[in-house]
């Protein structure tokens, strides 16, 4: 093990930090999901860099469940994002603003 | 030598997430995802764990990035948008919690490496990745296991629910 445990960590965080900077900055709904995908996989690799200096495999079976989450998340906001395209032909999350009064 | 492969691959990885956020049009921004994945699997098998190297590569690439693409032609977008009127806001943010981020880990070094070296065992090798997950998934996790199947199936349900038609328009 060359690589300290800490770069994984800075390069997890570097990675979370664009998709939160994604969510933030974009207005496009699918993007947004992109970006949430991102973070996701900025915490697998954290999850799998600690499961592995700490001889742990618990860490890549939690991974394990994130990426069932993931794909139950994708399937979902997919749904959702194809039910607000009908509703409203657009996908831009500036026209959604049904829930302000 | 380890410390080169993963500079190659964490450049990579940080590059291609730029440009997922960067990239206007939201296909080149998907393929710039598959792209990432791809090294993370890489990253993943550097770190021994196979067994999730490939799940990484048949789950998002294969299935979770098709139905990226699949929706993203399906609504055929015109390129309009591209950033939020809250650009400055959330980049600042961006940046101040990546800078807190990076300070913790700096700060908390020490400890975290004296930790490491004192529990760090190495995986027994005797048995394949695989397998032992395998057996981890069906003794210690096996209830978190159950849940998990019945969470894809309430996605399923809601997924065919909120994508079939006349069930969500407003009536009258």
């Amino acid at each position: 093990m060359d690589v300290p445990i800490s770069y994984y960590v800075v390069l997890s965080g570097l990675v979370f930090s664009i998709g939160l900077i994604g969510v933030l900055i974009r207005r496009n709904i699918i993007i947004i999901l992109l970006s949430v995908e991102l973070m996701l996989n900025a915490t697998n690799i954290n999850f799998v860099a600690f499961s592995s200096y700490l001889g742990n495999l618990s860490g890549q079976v939690f991974v394990f469940f994130a990426l069932t989450v993931a794909a139950a998340e994708v399937a979902v906001g997919l749904a959702i994002i194809i039910a607000l395209y009908r509703h409203s032909s657009s996908i831009n999350i500036d026209d959604f603003r049904l829930l302000k009064w | 030598m380890e410390t080169f492969v993963f500079f190659y691959f964490a450049s990579i990885i940080v590059l291609t997430a730029g440009f997922v956020v960067a990239l206007k049009n939201p296909i080149y921004s998907a393929l710039a995802l598959l792209v990432m994945f791809f090294h993370v699997a890489g990253l993943f098998v550097t770190l021994h764990a196979e067994f999730l190297a490939i799940i990484q590569i048949l789950v998002y690439a294969g299935a979770i990035l098709v139905l990226y693409l699949f929706v993203v032609m399906l609504l055929n977008l015109k390129r309009e948008e591209h950033f939020h009127g809250q650009f400055i806001v959330g980049l600042f943010l961006g940046c101040v919690l990546f800078a807190e981020a990076v300070l913790l880990v700096l700060k908390g070094e020490t400890t975290l490496g004296e930790n490491l070296a004192d529990s760090a065992a190495p995986i027994e090798l005797t048995r394949g990745n695989t397998e032992s997950i395998g057996e981890l998934l069906y003794s210690t996790y096996l209830f978190p296991f159950e849940v998990a199947s019945l969470i894809l199936l309430v996605a399923m349900v809601g997924a065919v629910i909120l994508t079939k038609k006349g069930i969500l328009e407003v009536k009258g």
